[in-house]
């Protein structure tokens, strides 16, 4: 470790409390879910699935079971249409460049919305260069997708349409079914692509439902180790892979398929599906708790994303004025709360998060935005503490700052 | 659009939780911004020059991260009791290195310190309407940089603005 990182973390020796809401960036995995996986490393399942020998057949059987537990939770018909991939990361690649490449003999159109995470929108980058047009559908001020301009954008020639069932940064739980049944009304080819790493787990979810084909899911968003995601992709929809080597069970992922990665996740899925209803008021409490009482302690404030239930039960998004949101996360850090920022600072560029620009947060606001997950885990205290230390931390940073107060 | 965690410094730190020199001063004699909210990162100076043209004391507030605090207070530490042909010399490398652990990419804010120093200067022979000869006619480079972010992101901060809007169909 270099010696100025060492310093920084012994500059939070002594914390009274530690409250970590970085969520989206990261998660800690709960004991119960590592000891689901501990097995699956050197006692049981630990061959390779596609080997005819005993513990190839275990390992088989045990990522059979967690595809079809996994497609059960997403109202999927078969194990077959659970495809894992390393995280939403290569699975929104494979979505977007695999689905892109596949049908590219039906056009060269794809159409992703303004505020999509960067996976899918560098992707669909990757596709700009090899040739395919594509079209950004605008969001409203909360960051719903403005439907009525959707109609005009897909064409015959359009092969497939990506929206995000629920924003990572700002929480809107977009209108996907309705977006599908305008698209699909255009032309029935169009493929409908839903990255819904922040829906599963915190919102009811069902692929017929929503009518998509495909959709991504993400362990670590709901607890579960990193290095493991899934593509849904529909019975009969061709994707390409990105990557070539030993298929084995995954059709659409080359490489030994990672069975305790796959056991965390199924285990992660398990437990927020257990008690979901408990668990999403509870959640949606403390949520609701740090949206209206943080106005209420410091002013100078905007809440970023919608209200109520059209809103992740979990996302927290506060953009405070004549505050910088680098400076902000450190304070925090050092007050023993773990926040993360849309402000260019902390992502080395003079431009802050896309997501807030598209709804129409100035450049200094955005810089000022702070992003909270809350968890099942979360408790009232930690709330409190939170709703006692923002305060201080953003009048500290006031006090310095220059602007106007 | 990369993201690393920056390994600041343990002085860069201190200066953060307990920056000198801090605070909107009434009586100055000369002040000047450089950045801007929308750049995210703004330091304001503040100077009390005395009849012998030295910095009698030196003040700053900032709108930024950890290292634009940082670097503000140590600039005006590092002026602070310095004749102003001095204070001028001093540039965004030596604040860097009084820093110490400053990482290349909050190099900038090194740089937008000195250049709200030296555009005080300035202001102070402007105001005075005298030039002495080591002042330079054309902009140093911190100056430079500072301008060139700031036009540059109010460029950028327009042209996402018009973009939204346009794509929205909304014309403001």
């Amino acid at each position: 470790m270099t010696k100025s990182v060492e310093d920084l973390i012994k500059a939070h020796d002594g914390l009274e409390k530690e409250v970590y809401l970085d969520l989206e960036n990261s998660s800690p995995v709960p004991n119960e879910i590592v000891e689901a996986m501990l097995p699956y490393f050197s006692e049981n399942a630990y061959g390779n699935p596609t080997v005819t020998h005993k513990l190839g057949w275990m390992a088989y059987e045990t990522i059979q079971k967690a595809s079809q537990r996994i497609a059960n939770y997403i109202g999927a018909s078969s194990a077959e249409e659970i495809n894992f991939a390393p995280s939403e990361t290569e699975a929104n690649n494979l979505a977007l460049i695999g689905t892109a490449q596949a049908n590219k003999g039906k056009g060269k159109r794809i159409v992703i919305s303004e505020i999509e995470p960067l996976s899918v929108d560098f992707s669909s980058n990757i596709l700009k260069r090899l040739g395919f047009q594509v079209s950004k559908v605008p969001v409203n001020g909360e960051g719903f997708i403005e439907l009525e301009k959707l109609s005009s954008v897909v064409d015959e020639k359009t092969v497939l349409v990506s929206f995000a069932l629920v924003n990572h940064e700002i929480g809107t739980i977009e209108p996907i079914k309705e977006a599908v049944e305008i698209v699909k009304k255009r032309h029935p080819e169009v493929l409908f692509h839903t990255d819904a790493s922040d829906a599963y787990g915190k919102i009811p979810i069902d692929v017929d439902k929503l009518g998509v084909d495909l959709m991504t899911l993400s362990s670590n968003k709901i607890l579960g180790p990193r290095g493991i995601g899934a593509l849904y992709v529909r019975d009969g929809v061709d994707v390409q892979r990105l990557l070539e080597g030993q298929i084995g069970t995954q059709k659409l992922w080359p490489g030994v398929e990672n069975t305790p990665l796959i056991i965390g996740f199924l285990k992660a899925s398990e437990l927020a599906f257990k008690d979901f209803d408990t668990n999403v008021a509870h959640m949606r409490r403390l949520r609701d708790r740090l949206m209206n009482e943080i106005p209420g302690r410091i002013t100078g404030t905007i809440l970023n994303g919608p209200r109520g239930t059209k809103r992740a039960p979990d996302n927290v998004n506060i953009s405070f004025l004549r505050c910088e949101g680098e400076a902000l996360t450190i304070e925090l850090s050092l007050k023993g709360v773990y926040v993360s920022s849309g402000s260019a600072c902390t992502r080395l560029l003079l431009q802050p998060s896309h997501v807030l620009t598209a709804i129409g947060r100035r450049f200094e606001e955005a810089h000022g935005s702070v992003l909270m997950k809350v968890t099942r885990y979360h408790t009232n205290e930690d709330i409190e503490y939170v709703l006692k230390v923002v305060p201080q931390a953003v009048e500290r940073l006031r006090g310095i700052s220059p602007t106007e107060r | 659009m990369s993201r690393v965690p920056l390994p600041y410094g343990k002085r860069l730190l201190d200066l953060f939780r307990n920056p000198k020199n801090l605070g909107r001063m009434e009586d100055a004699t000369v002040s000047a911004v450089a950045g801007s909210p929308a750049c995210g990162d703004m330091i304001a100076i503040y100077l009390k020059i005395n009849n012998d043209e030295v910095i009698e004391k030196a003040t700053f507030e900032s709108y930024g991260c950890a290292a634009n605090i940082a670097t503000a207070s140590i600039s005006t530490e590092m002026v602070k009791g310095k004749k102003l042909e001095d204070a001028w010399k001093i540039g965004w490398k030596q604040v860097a290195d009084a820093v110490g652990d400053l990482p290349s990419v909050k190099f900038h804010c090194g740089i937008l310190s000195v250049g709200a120093v030296r555009r005080a200067i300035r202001e102070f022979y402007k105001k005075k309407d005298e030039k002495p000869s080591w002042l330079p006619d054309e902009l140093s480079l911190e100056e430079k940089h500072a301008l060139e972010e700031e036009e540059l992101v109010k460029a950028l901060s327009k042209r996402v603005r018009t973009f939204s809007e346009k794509a929205r169909g909304k014309k403001e």
